[in-house]
């Protein structure tokens, strides 16, 4: 059967894959934005707290896929929730360091003034630093998103959902007639889901950047 | 400093009183600031004028507390404020450092609002606040209300700056080197503007330069300070050239003193010089007339309004028959009758026949500044500073020791 014919007839199935897959990795990439930006603003004015928290969640990012949903299994079991705290620990490390990295940047002048003006500690964060170190933040939830678009097809062997399924499903069938277009499909809906969520962040980042930091 | 304790008992408590200030930095075996006394009178401008790193920026961010003192008391209109809320002391007190620091993502509208709505005004209140400080920093509000800090100019940028500081109307300004990166020209413009300012608005404000020149031109009083914030003579521009409390005093000022008084000195205080004018429908005969009875080689064309348009001389005349308009050089080197004679210096060794012209606030022509203006003006001011210098002196060294 070619990709094509394949394609006919299982589009609905194909449809309903991508959009489990898309929605596990926007629910993880949201749950890593709070965490690494949070995380982010708790380090990013000290030395040593800063680089353990970036040296931890550098460590998840080498883990083997296979090895972290396997090891996830005994606390939480099988299915969506283990594939989803999986794919926030692989998503943490850009945001994170993006996160540090932005909030780093802002002109020290313009945090001076905005406290020699009377704005307290959580007012300059809310209205200044972070409104400014949004586009690298940004920046970073787009680079988490390309890593676990691809990570996530792997939780399909910890039964989770996605695209995943059919890949690994055609594995196991390699020879038969479909093995090869049903893969192909499953692999093109991910890059699909790849581009779409990059162009989509590009966008976002651009609608919600004010006009006078955009470039 | 027993002219500073005379005056301000007149005017009654000064707005500002430092006493005994001083900040010392961990791990610095010098304090910054070192036991710093100092009062800023109501409604005047003091200036920090001294060497890099002789603790200026430290003594100013002392004042709104951004750095707490090590010890020592900050007294703002007879109200001890060193144990107060920061942020609301803040909040009552301008600033604007050299950086400008406008935040870049916000318009200059909402920059300038910013105060404000810490302060929960009421939007219609702020908005006509905005559009009326724009105007008196000269930044058109239809036109510059919706701009980004990165579509403005270094001086629009520090005058949005201003206008930020002065949101709220704070009494106490205080100014960490606002026109220190700027080209010399807009910068002298500037000057001259919050000079003008300051005439309606009257704030007490603190100063930092590291500019004598801009210290003697702004400053109401000027302190001179060296390494640890220490005064070295605290007095107003006019003794502090006429009788430098000490050789680090004398070694700031530089050599020159006596022209750096051209700075003290305003145009509309000197006798202009006139030249002849005429409009541009006056005959070429008449024009041709004046000349011949005048000393001077060039009459002065003006509009309807008074204001200078073009220099034309006889030869400019007898070689063509080009309207008057077309003929000569435009009239350049323009300053106000506010602007001080230092200027005027400035704008005449640039013009085309040494003179600079002089008009009134709305571009009117009231006369001339030339050399004769200003070797007159040089003789004045010696012969001012030598009386003084005769006088006994008052409230000119503060200390009497010697340096180095
Ligand atoms: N936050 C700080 N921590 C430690 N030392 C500081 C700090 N701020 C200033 N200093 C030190 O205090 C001294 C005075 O610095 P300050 O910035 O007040 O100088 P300044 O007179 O403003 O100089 P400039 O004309 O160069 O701006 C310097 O020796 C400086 O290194
Ligand atoms: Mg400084």
């Amino acid at each position: 059967m070619s990709l094509g014919e394949y394609l006919v007839k299982n589009w609905d199935r194909l449809l309903e894959l991508t959009v489990e897959h898309a929605v596990i990795v926007l629910i993880a990439l949201a749950i890593a934005t709070v965490v690494g930006v949070t995380v982010g603003i708790a380090t990013y004015r000290t030395q040593r707290p800063s680089k353990i928290a970036l040296a931890v969640a550098g460590i998840f990012l080498t883990i083997p896929s296979f090895a972290l949903f396997g090891l996830l299994i005994a606390p939480l079991g099988l299915g969506a929730k283990p594939a989803i705290v999986a794919l926030v620990l692989y998503a943490l490390l850009p945001i994170l360091r993006n996160t540090i990295a932005g909030l780093r940047a802002v002109d020290p002048a313009v945090v001076e003034s905005a406290q020699g003006m009377g704005m307290g500690r959580w007012q300059r964060l809310v209205r200044i630093e972070l409104p400014l170190a949004w586009p690298i933040v940004i920046t970073g939830v787009r680079v988490s998103a390309m890593i676990t678009v691809g990570i996530a097809a792997i939780a399909a062997v910890i039964n989770g959902p996605g695209l995943g399924k059919d890949i690994f499903r055609a594995l196991a069938r390699v020879g038969t007639p479909t093995a090869v277009s049903q893969a192909l499909s499953a692999t093109l809906g991910i890059i699909a889901i790849g581009i779409l969520l990059d162009v989509g962040f590009l966008l976002l980042g651009k609608l919600t950047t004010s006009r006078g930091i955009r470039d | 400093m027993t002219d500073t304790v005379q005056r301000s008992a007149a005017t009654g408590e000064p707005m500002i009183r430092l006493e005994g200030l001083t900040k010392r930095f961990p791990g610095q075996a010098e304090p910054a600031v070192d036991a710093l006394d100092l009062e800023v009178p109501r409604g005047e401008i003091v200036i920090l004028v001294g060497p890099s790193g002789c603790g200026k920026t430290t003594t100013m961010r002392l004042i709104n507390r951004l750095i707490e003192p090590t010890s020592g008391r900050i007294v703002i209109d007879g109200e001890d404020v060193t144990k107060v809320d920061p942020d609301n002391l803040r909040r009552r007190i301008g600033y604007v450092i050299q950086q400008v620091g406008l935040f870049p993502h916000m318009t200059v509208a909402d920059n300038i609002a910013t105060v404000p709505r810490l302060l929960k005004w009421k939007e219609e209140r702020i908005r006509a606040r905005v559009d009326e400080l724009l105007d008196l920093v000269g930044l058109d509000p239809s036109a510059y209300r919706h701009r980004y800090p990165k579509q403005l100019s270094g001086g629009q940028r520090q005058r949005a700056g201003v206008a930020r500081a002065l949101s709220a109307d704070p009494p106490v300004m205080l100014m960490d080197e606002p026109f220190g990166a700027i080209d010399p020209i807009t910068r002298e413009r500037l000057q001259n503007e919050f000079l003008r300012l300051q005439q309606e608005i009257r704030k007490t404000i603190v100063f930092v330069t590291h500019d004598i020149d801009e210290a003697i031109k702004m400053g109401d009083r000027i302190a001179i300070l060296r390494q640890g914030s220490r005064v070295a003579q605290y007095d107003t521009p006019e003794h502090i050239l006429s009788a430098p409390a000490d050789d680090f005093v004398a070694d700031f000022i530089g050599a020159g003193a006596s022209l750096k008084r051209l700075n003290l000195t305003r145009v509309h205080d000197v006798e202009l010089a006139q030249w002849p004018t005429a409009t541009s429908d006056t005959a070429r005969d008449e024009i041709l007339a004046t000349l011949q009875s005048s000393d001077k080689g060039a009459v002065l064309i003006l509009d309807a309004q008074r204001r200078p348009l073009r220099w034309v001389a006889a030869r400019d005349i007898q070689r063509t028959d080009r309207p008057l308009m077309e003929t000569g050089l435009v009239a350049e080197a323009v300053v106000e009758a506010h602007a001080t004679l230092n200027d005027a210096l400035n704008e005449m060794l640039r013009s085309n026949y040494g003179v600079a012209i002089v008009v009134d606030s709305s571009g009117a022509y009231q006369g001339a500044v030339d050399f004769g203006t200003v070797s007159g003006a040089v003789q004045e001011l010696r012969r001012a500073a030598r009386a003084a210098a005769r006088a006994p002196v008052s409230g000119g060294a503060s200390t009497g020791e010697t340096v180095r």
